[in-house]
């Protein structure tokens, strides 16, 4: 009995010192990252793990840059992302819903139309939107944004999941209590799906913030950098140091942390959403 | 909904909604509309017949021109100084931009279709009013029609804008490039190009991109294959490990993998790329441990092709593990215990429960989202471009590295030095039956165990 008891004691140990030992793997990047931030650095590269010595300089540098102008990044980015959150959010759950709860002669095709579409590489169609959008002279933040929406329709899968799994014995009663479809989707369907609503909201949101490739298309022949949106003004920053002046690589960090905080925070929160959606994909197919 | 589905209503052939029908449902095949005006619906009317005449304006003010230009992209080619007769000079005359025309011809062909689609739909309403007036049925009302669009029609109220969205900028984007796997569109002929067949299909199967694409081909199914497995099967035994009994702050535990997850790629790749480098801290960090002599070059332009193959797939796993370990434990949470209790009285040790037990459910349940994994990892473009960069170069390629996958070589074939434009879309349309290859093999899994 003792030696049972003393066995289950040592696998839990185990258990916990490779733990702790894989959580630490893992760490280590993202704590260096951190530290690099703050570690004071002329050369350009930060080579050792622990900083020689800190200072809020990359911070101060990155907020005042005249090169990078690392706050219109942020405003561009922002008023993106909320346009584009609104938008997107609205043509998102149209579509889900529509599919989901309406039957129409169209349904099916469009379904399967999706999956073809989706099947296509992104990078395909980017030459072609590069050159749609400068017949119309918009390749600017305008631009970007009807990418982001027009793109919206087919993100509709996790939010049609969700509203599959919404029981229609309330809709039925309703309908036969008199209410038109519009108003079961604006009474009964959206109450009801707050949380998705703010999951593909947030979802929306987040997308301007990390895209570099779209936005560095779009953007990047205005050759103007007040113009470019956070990703690929930090893209293009660590790209146009490399090699020829690395002073600003520290500044990189510090640029990089500020929007990764906020960004991994509100992930981490909407990690069960994401779980949900890969679940209910994973049991439809 | 219901009531529709009830009501069949008696069929009328066209032919009879032609020959029997008024002037107003005859001339309906014409101009789109008139029967509706005809009948009161003056709204739906208006849109028919504005939407008409708004294309046929198109039509004839730039749509002819855009068709007719699509069938050769344009007349001139190069560049060329010609004998201008009436002013008696020579001038130079730029080639045509066939990029503008191949884009405004897929457009029109695209407007056409459109068309077409709205005029069927124009030619079923007529009929259907003539059904109405024939067996004396209520006609809808204009009121009447504009309230559908909230209740009956409401899925054409709530569709349109979106539909929109998708046909502008999805369909005609993917369209315009398919039909760039049939041109020429490269370097040479940057601006004037012309069809050439499956002559692009040819360079990249068997000309000179074949020594390029075989290879990548290989990799990226290697890849595809080495990260969703690893990602997959180490997801599971961490989720097991952190699901485990005893461990106690589970949800700390899940958190502290899933930051990783959670940085932005953009951030966690770049500077990935640096904590590899050869001078870099995990090279130090080595070198002060006394683990290794020199320092290792990972991933740099010149490093061994296997040892920056290996990192990749190890760095993926680091950002990888984390999802499909969230992933796992809700389905270890949803696990039947039965067998395993069964298992475990009968004298079964742990590593037997995984085995027999709990990976294979696991397995069972993920198969088709690993399929669908499997096909992300053939586009991962973010783990390859950020990390890598395709690198360490490889001179037997053309416009590749070693790491290069298939949508990178794309993307690179476009913005890099070597402009194959056709290539690429070549590319993008092989990936494409790639990915539906295994997607239809997951499709057809799925649907094994709906039915068993």
């Amino acid at each position: 009995m003792k030696s049972y008891k003393l066995q289950r004691r040592l696998s839990l140990t185990f258990r916990y010192l490779l733990l702790v030992f894989l959580a630490i793997i893992w760490l280590v990047p993202i704590v260096w990252i951190i530290l690099a931030s703050f570690s004071y650095n002329d050369t350009g590269f930060v080579s050792t793990f622990w900083p020689e010595q800190f200072t809020m300089q990359n911070y101060i540098g990155i907020l005042n840059s005249q090169q990078f102008p690392f706050l219109d990044w942020m405003r561009n980015t922002f008023i993106v992302a909320v346009i584009s959150m609104v938008l997107s959010t609205f043509v998102t759950i149209s579509v889900a819903y529509a599919l989901s709860r309406l039957r129409f002669r169209f349904r099916k095709p469009f379904l399967q139309i999706a999956l073809v579409l989706g099947m296509f590489p992104g990078f395909m169609s980017m030459i072609a939107l590069y050159y749609i959008l400068k017949s119309f002279n918009m390749l600017n933040l305008g631009g970007l944004v009807l990418v982001y929406v027009g793109g919206a329709g087919l993100g509709f899968y996790i939010a049609k999941g969700f509203f599959d799994t919404i029981p229609r014995s309330m809709d039925e009663a309703a309908i036969i209590d008199g209410a038109t479809r519009w108003q079961v989707f604006i009474h009964i369907g959206l109450p009801m799906s707050r949380p998705m609503i703010v999951y593909t909201a947030l979802m929306a949101f987040i997308g301007p913030w990390i895209d570099f490739i779209f936005s560095g298309i779009i953007l990047s022949s205005s050759g103007n950098a007040r113009t470019y949106t956070i990703a690929y003004g930090l893209y293009n920053m660590l790209h146009s140091t490399k090699g020829s002046s690395t002073t600003y690589f520290t500044q990189f960090i510090a640029g990089c942390v500020i929007i990764a905080i906020p960004i991994t925070i509100l992930f981490v929160i909407m990690q069960k959403f994401y779980v949900n959606g890969i679940t209910a994909g994973a049991d439809k197919g | 909904m219901f009531k529709r589905k009830d009501r069949k209503p008696p069929k009328a052939t066209y032919r009879e909604v032609w020959s029997k029908g008024g002037w107003a449902s005859k001339l309906s095949f014409f101009l789109m509309g008139i029967s509706s005006f005809k009948n009161g619906q003056w709204v739906r009317g208006i849109a028919y017949l504005g939407i008409q005449i708004a294309f046929f304006g198109w039509l004839i003010s730039q749509g002819i021109s855009a068709l007719s230009m699509l069938s050769n992209l344009g007349a001139i080619k190069t560049k060329q100084v010609v004998f201008d007769k009436q002013e008696g000079v020579y001038i130079t005359k730029l080639p045509d931009n066939s990029v503008t025309i191949l884009l405004f011809g897929v457009l029109a062909v695209l407007l056409l279709v459109g068309i077409i689609f709205l005029y069927v739909t124009n030619l079923r309403a007529t009929k259907k009013l003539y059904i109405d007036n024939r067996d004396g049925e209520h006609i809808e009302t204009n009121m009447e029609q504009l309230k559908s669009l909230f209740d009956s029609r409401l899925h054409t109220t709530l569709m349109t804008i979106p539909i929109i969205g998708i046909l502008a900028f999805t369909v005609l984007p993917t369209l315009y490039m398919i039909s760039m796997a049939f041109t020429n569109y490269d370097s040479k002929h940057s601006i004037g190009f012309s069809w050439t067949g499956f002559a692009a299909f040819k360079n990249v199967l068997s000309g000179d991109l074949a020594g390029t694409f075989f290879p990548v081909l290989g990799w990226t199914l290697i890849w595809a294959i080495c990260a969703t497995a690893t990602t997959f099967f180490f997801g599971v035994l961490l989720a097991m490990l952190i699901e485990s009994k005893g461990i106690k702050f589970k949800g700390v535990w899940r958190t502290i993998f899933v930051i990783v997850y959670a940085v932005p790629q953009f951030v966690s790749l770049l500077l990935m790329a640096q904590f590899l480098d050869p001078q870099g801290p995990l090279n130090n960090i080595l070198l002060n441990w006394g683990l290794i002599a020199h320092p290792i070059n990972f991933i740099g332009a010149s490093a061994n092709p296997l040892v920056a193959r290996i990192t990749v797939i190890v760095v993926n796993m680091w950002i990888g593990i984390p999802v499909s370990m969230l992933v796992s434990t809700a389905i270890i949470q949803n696990l039947p215990q039965d067998q395993i209790e069964a298992a475990r009285i009968d004298g079964a040790n742990a590593f037997q429960v995984f085995r027999s037990i709990t990976f294979p459910q696991i397995l069972f349940v993920m198969a088709p989202s690993l399929i669908q994994q499997f096909i992300g990892n053939i586009n991962n473009f973010n783990v390859i471009y950020l990390l890598t960069g395709g690198y360490p170069m490889n001179n037997n390629y053309v416009g590749a590295g070693d790491t290069d996958l298939l949508v990178t070589w794309l993307y690179n074939l476009v913005f890099g030095q070597t402009q194959r434009y056709n290539a690429s879309a070549v590319l993008g349309i092989l990936i494409f039956i790639l990915s539906a290859v295994f997607s239809l093999i997951a499709y057809r899994r799925t649907n094994a165990f709906k039915e068993g």
